[in-house]
């Protein structure tokens, strides 16, 4: 069984025919070409492969291309606009959130969502926010950082971490 | 211009935060075909049928091979490259034909038009097997009805080996006042790189020349085993190329049987080959980490001087020998049992010993985290033995700032440090005094807080190339540094050391740009591509700053050399008045620096050649290749605080303080960033890794919903600082960056844990400490004494 | 790893889904995805055909009223995790989504597909036993209740019938002087309840009117220990009396499952301190329900 689907990748509509066992992160990968998203895992856990799907952060390994069907898709290849990084990208690169980067996508499209569902997240927060993303060369710290730092770009009053406030 | 030194932001970050990474799977070839491979369920069987004709039958499948299809057309055995006296190496074939050694072990391989039906068509391919016992303990090897797993290795005792001064050690013990005796487990550990491991190969018919991308840490070494050993294409016709890669810790170190099928088959069939490891598949496939039982002894004197160690180690070895696998627990280990201490009588010897589980090879550290574990597991035993501090005891025996260089009774010798210093400054930042004092109110009301302490040494910056030789090396380990500067002034550098995660595209063209005086800008790093860069060694063991980073110095010395003759002849002066000046990048007269000429000058007058002095050859193109002195000695001072939930075991890492000296930084903040990683990296290993092998081989934790990876909840802000002792034996004065913070927190950690159940009688306890582990142990207490444990059931 | 190859279908409306489950003999319901997609990625599922239920609508949504709260079966961890309205109603059902996988787990996995799914190490089906609450399958028949404690059979096996759909859960609200409260002890590796207690006490006059506890990932389903509201009802709700409460909570785990990470006898242990602190976190929010 082959299947029609069209999905908007980064603002462009993009329609393929799928067997529907096809995985979101293959037809990303494989189909499109976007190989941004990575592939770290074959277990759901480590969180390389997040994407927003309706602005959603999503495991795309774990998601059917057929399911997003007709969805609005964001990858980190359509984070920048109009050649401006994003702020979290920004951070992440000024704080040295990413070593060998393969981690780097999924975790800044995880720290969008952890963002938008609390524009305060302190550092704990924001630990506890990336529970589904595992990076084996930062330790995280960095990246930790880099997520409250882009938050502390815009108006939010920051507020002091539990753990570590050293 | 000042850029060592300096917390430069990376040059390398907009591509991979933009989703631009080239890591090898990304790589998309016309007519490609896509590999899987069939492997053994079993830890340990003989093969006894391969039914391949299914897979070949279905839709999509373009080929399927076995290991004898391999042998018929020429291919070797997989080499070990690392040889001590007396060693058996077993065959390992890229695909076993006879028998399954591991759990993992590649059978066979399909090839077809699109991944998902390679893994339908492995599931066709039907293999029978006649199980056999397997062995899973490196202790248990030689134990009466286990099998022996190859023909060659008698007693499955592939070597023994053994340094030190024994009759020293035997005398330290003869005289001690106190000895602490230990048995301790180092377990299995999993590298588990974020990138699954990769490779794609790409044959031309015409030229007869392959290229083979694959994840490697090290390319160049990779393309001479497959050259010389496994594939047998001559290395000028053979280009390996490592883009991007998603962190290594040595578990991309080594040449691995998917490098030679990938190639072999592109060839074979001519198109192109692409194979990528699924996360389960890696974990029973990549390298796996330590694994040692040892048996060790500490001799001291009553006030605390510590005289002597005698350590005994079943390493084991996994089902086949990696390519560097003998060298982990031998001249990587026993070499660093002297620690930072003083300590005259070290004896240790190792049994390294093939079992039926997954070949054990270096990871992050590398027999140094395992040295360090015994080592300052005894001290910190030994203290509490003494009713020392831990810290006291340490500084007692520490090796003092003016005995560098200093030779150690285990064949190193230390090139520079001061220990004290660093000592001082952990303990300043975690306000020692007062963590213990808050430590000995919260044990009073029956907390169970404990501090741990380690002090940590590690030879990084392999290595002298005699001196491995010497050890059982079968190559060298200089590296190769190109500075080629453009007519334009642009410069592209090339290091035969390799980047996964570690930013030399930064830190490189930090120490060009201070060796030339021009723009980082203006330079491009360039590595990890034979057909570019065909010579060096890689990047494992610490080594790229002080080996590939010296390499490049030397080269850049060549340039500076080269235009200072240039210079001269335009200013009509003698070369040896002629300075250059590395903060503005020109050359002047001495005296006169307002007539100075500028690099991009030079460099164009370099190539057009109209105006050289007689006998210099046109071009700007250095190279040179540098072979260390020594090794370099990183050392530090960790200290971490924990509490332990006393109902449950849960440890919560509540504070940790980190003191490195890795001589001088090129860029604090990276160099910061590779601790922080390597501490939870070395806490992964304390509290929650383990590869665990049931009795028949079968891996228990072959998947990430087993194996549990640090996470960034698991830990608070680390407290870091530095010292800096430049090493004097390279250019650059730096040490090695990438291990010291696995190699301390590790035994840190568990020092804090054991520190906190110490009120309660509890001696050692094994890694992974586990709540329930912990658990056990506090309950065993609460039996063996009436009194009821205080802690249970308050509000 | 990939999965094997199946049909797809995306009924528009219940009535249909329910006629291709009955067409479709081995066919497997598709709500998240998130307990299926990763058994049939490592081939231990593989139907052949999957009806993708996520865009019928009416099924997912919280409709919360003064006597309980209905949520729909398509309603995701988050939704519950950040239901205002729940939140008023019953706290603890946001709490216990909380601790679900991670964020992105909990965008797209689903109530109803973790309560079928019946994973012993799952935390929703844990807390509704506590919570005494029923779920309700709709099949060719029509609907019909299922009170929890009837629900989970063995180890990833329900009440439901072939062919039927589970479209909602309907949960008491806390009322005046009751609270719950749910604890996990995470799996480091999967992060999936290696024990997960759920709590639930109801004061009155400053004693024990009623007291649920459940526990998860201990055995092969929930169980409700039901010494639990035998010994406390009626008694205030002290320390002590908690504690001597917890005494019973090993003998209600039988055949205890065990693993690399947590072997049954501590997995029992975890179970009787979780359960002490749950109740005793339970009570200090009955104090404060008003
Ligand atoms: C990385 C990861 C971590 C996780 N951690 C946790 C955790 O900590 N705690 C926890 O509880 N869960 C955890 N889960 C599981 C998660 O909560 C799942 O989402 C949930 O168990 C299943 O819901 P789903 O909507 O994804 O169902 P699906 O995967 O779509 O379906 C699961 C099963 O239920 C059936 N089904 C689905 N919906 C219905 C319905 N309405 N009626 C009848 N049958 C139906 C399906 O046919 C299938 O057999 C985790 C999952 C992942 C991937
Ligand atoms: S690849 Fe999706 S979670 Fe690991
Ligand atoms: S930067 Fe390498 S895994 Fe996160």
């Amino acid at each position: 069984m082959k299947l029609p689907v069209s999905i908007a990748v980064n603002g462009s509509a993009t329609s393929s025919e799928v067997e529907p066992r096809l995985l979101l992160v293959h037809y990303l990968r494989d189909v499109l070409g976007l190989t941004g998203t990575n592939v770290g895992c074959d277990t759901s856990q480590c969180g390389s492969c997040t994407v927003l799907i309706d602005g959603e952060a999503v495991k795309s390994c774990t998601v059917l291309a057929v399911q997003a069907d007709g969805s609005d898709i964001t990858t980190i290849e359509g984070l920048a606009q109009d050649g401006e990084l994003h702020p979290i990208q920004q951070a992440f690169w000024d704080n040295h959130g990413l070593q060998c980067g393969f981690c780097t996508p999924g975790m800044i499209l995880t720290a969008t969502e952890i963002l938008k569902k609390n524009p305060r997240a302190d550092e704990h927060e924001v630990r506890h926010g990336l529970e589904g993303n595992i990076c084996r060369c930062t330790g995280y710290e960095n990246i930790v950082k880099s997520i409250v730092a882009a938050q502390s770009a815009k108006p939010a009053k920051k507020r002091a971490s539990k753990k570590g406030a050293a | 211009m000042g850029y060592v030194g300096s917390s430069v932001k990376r040059v390398e970050d907009p591509r991979f935060i933009q989703g631009k990474g080239a890591y090898v799977a990304n790589i998309e070839l016309p007519k490609m075909v896509y590999l899987a491979v069939k492997r053994s369920p079993y830890g340990h069987a003989k093969i006894t049928k391969i039914n391949t004709k299914k897979a070949k039958a279905h839709p999509g499948v373009v080929a399927v091979f076995t290991g004898q299809d391999l042998i018929d057309s020429g291919v070797g055995v997989m080499p070990c490259g690392w040889n001590v006296p007396d060693i058996q190496i077993p065959v390992r074939q890229a695909l076993t034909v006879d028998k399954a050694r591991h759990v993992g072990d590649g059978i066979a391989v399909v090839a077809a038009e699109h991944p998902y039906i390679a893994a339908d068509a492995v599931e066709l391919i039907d293999v029978s097997y006649e199980p056999l016992p397997a062995v899973v303990d490196a202790r248990k090897t030689t134990d009466v009805g286990v099998p022996q797993i190859h023909d060659n290795v008698a007693e499955n005792t592939s070597f023994e080996w053994s340094l030190g001064d024994k009759e020293a050690c035997d005398k330290a013990f003869s005289e001690a006042d106190h000895i602490v005796d230990l048995e301790l487990t180092n377990q299995r550990l999993i590298a588990n790189a974020m990138e699954p491991r990769a490779c794609v190969a790409q044959w031309n018919h015409a030229t007869e020349e392959m290229t083979v991308w694959t994840t490697s840490q090290n390319p160049q070494p990779i393309r001479l085993l497959l050259s010389a050993f496994t594939l047998g294409i001559p290395e000028n016709r053979l280009r390996v190329i490592s883009p991007d890669v998603g962190g290594g810790f040595g578990s991309k170190i080594f040449h691995y049987p998917e490098e030679v099928i990938t190639p072999w088959i592109a060839r074979e069939i001519n198109r192109p080959a692409k194979w990528v490891a699924t996360r389960s598949e890696s974990s029973v496939t990549d390298s796996q980490g330590r694994d040692h039982i040892t048996l060790a002894r500490m001799a001291l004197k009553k006030d605390g001087e510590i005289s002597g160690v005698h350590v005994s180690t079943w390493a084991n070895m996994g089902g086949y020998l990696s390519t560097f696998a003998p060298l982990i627990p031998t001249a990587f280990y026993i070499t660093l049992f002297a620690g930072l201490y003083k300590m005259k009588g070290v004896w240790g010897e190792v049994f390294g010993t093939i079992t039926n589980t997954v070949p054990v090879d270096a990871y992050r550290g590398a027999g140094r985290p395992e040295a360090s574990y015994v080592i300052e597991r005894l001290v910190d035993v030994a203290a509490h033995e003494l009713g020392m501090d831990p810290v006291e005891l340490r500084r007692k025996n520490f090796i003092g700032k003016d005995e560098f260089p200093y030779q150690t009774p285990v064949a190193l010798q230390y090139d520079s440090g001061d220990y004290h210093a660093i000592f001082d400054k952990a303990t300043s930042i975690a306000n020692y005094t007062k963590m213990r004092s808050d430590q000995d109110e919260a044990r009073s009301s029956g907390r169970l807080v404990g501090v741990g302490v380690s002090g940590c040494i590690e030879a990084s910056g392999p290595a002298p190339s005699a001196v491995a030789g010497a050890l059982g090396s079968a190559v060298g380990f200089w590296e190769s540094g190109v500075v080629r500067v453009h007519p334009s002034g642009k410069v592209t550098v090339l290091t035969g050391s390799h980047s996964h995660g570690q930013g030399h595209e930064t830190t490189f063209a930090q120490i060009i740009a201070d060796e030339l005086g021009i723009d980082m800008g203006d330079i491009e790093v360039v590595h990890g591509d034979t057909g570019r860069i065909p010579f060096g060694m890689g990047t494992y063991g610490s080594r790229s700053a002080a080996v590939g980073g010296s390499a490049l110095v030397k080269s850049a010395e060549k340039v500076r050399e080269k235009l200072k003759k240039i210079a001269a002849h335009q200013l009509e002066a003698s070369v040896e008045d002629m300075v250059y000046d590395q903060k503005e990048g020109k050359v002047y007269v001495k005296g006169s620096p307002d007539k100075a000429k500028p690099f991009g000058e030079l460099a164009f007058a370099a190539y057009s050649a109209h105006n050289l002095p007689e006998g210099l050859e046109p071009g700007l193109d250095e190279t040179s290749f540098y072979d260390p002195a020594n090794f370099t000695f990183p050392n530090s001072a960790h200290i971490a605080q924990v509490e332990i939930d006393p109902e449950t075991g849960e440890v919560d890492i509540q504070r940790y303080i980190a003191v490195d000296d890795v001589g001088n930084v090129i860029n604090p903040m990276l160099v910061e960033a590779q601790i922080q990683g390597g501490i939870a990296q070395g806490a992964g290993q304390a509290l929650w890794e383990q590869g665990v092998y049931d009795e028949n081989g079968q891996l228990l934790t072959a998947s990430l919903m087993e194996y549990a990876m640090p996470r960034a909840h698991a830990f608070p802000r680390f407290e870091i600082g530095r010292v800096e002792t430049p090493s004097p034996h390279n250019p650059l004065g730096v040490k090695g960056a990438g291990e010291m913070g696995t190699i301390a927190s590790t035994v840190c950690i568990a020092n804090a844990v054991m520190d906190a159940l110490a009120p309660l009688g509890i001696r050692h306890l094994d890694m992974p400490l586990t709540p329930e582990k912990i658990w056990n142990a506090i309950s065993a207490v609460g039996q063996r004494t009436t009194a009821k444990v205080e802690y249970f059931g308050g509000d | 790893m990939y999965s094997t190859s199946f049909d797809y279908y995306r009924p528009k409306n219940l009535k249909e889904a329910i006629t291709l489950l009955r067409k479709h003999k081995d066919a497997k319901l598709l709500a998240g995805g998130h307990s299926l997609i990763p058994a049939m990625k490592l081939r231990v599922s593989s139907p052949s055909a999957v009806i993708d239920i996520a865009r019928i609508r009416g099924l997912d949504g919280i409709k919360a009223s003064k006597s309980g709260v209905r949520i729909g079966g398509m309603t995701t961890h988050a939704a519950v995790e950040s239901s205002k309205d729940l939140h008023k109603t019953c706290p603890v059902l946001s709490e216990t989504a909380g601790h679900i996988g991670d964020i992105q787990v909990r965008n797209r996995g689903t109530i109803g597909g973790s309560l079928a799914h019946a994973d012993p190490a799952a935390d929703y089906p844990t807390v509704l036993l506590a919570l005494d609450a029923d779920i309700v399958a709709t099949g060719a028949k029509g609907k019909r209740k299922i009170p929890a404690d009837e629900f989970f059979v063995d180890l990833f096996t329900t009440g439901l019938k072939a062919g039927e759909v589970l479209t909602e859960v309907s949960v008491p609200a806390m009322k005046a002087g009751q609270g719950a409260c749910y604890l996990k002890h995470r799996h480091p590796a999967s992060s999936y309840a290696v024990v997960g207690v759920a709590a639930f006490v109801a004061l009155k006059n400053g004693v024990v009117k009623e007291a649920r506890l459940a526990i998860g990932g201990v055995t092969s389903t929930p169980v409700l220990v039901e010494s639990v509201d035998a010994s406390l009802a009626g008694q205030p709700p002290s320390t002590k009396a908690i504690s001597e409460a917890c005494e019973d909570v090993p003998a209600a785990l039988e055949y205890p499952l065990g693993d690399v990470y947590a072997s049954g006898e501590y997995r029992t242990h975890l179970a009787t301190v979780l359960s002490r602190r749950a109740l005793t976190e339970a009570v200090s929010r009955a104090k404060k329900q008003k």
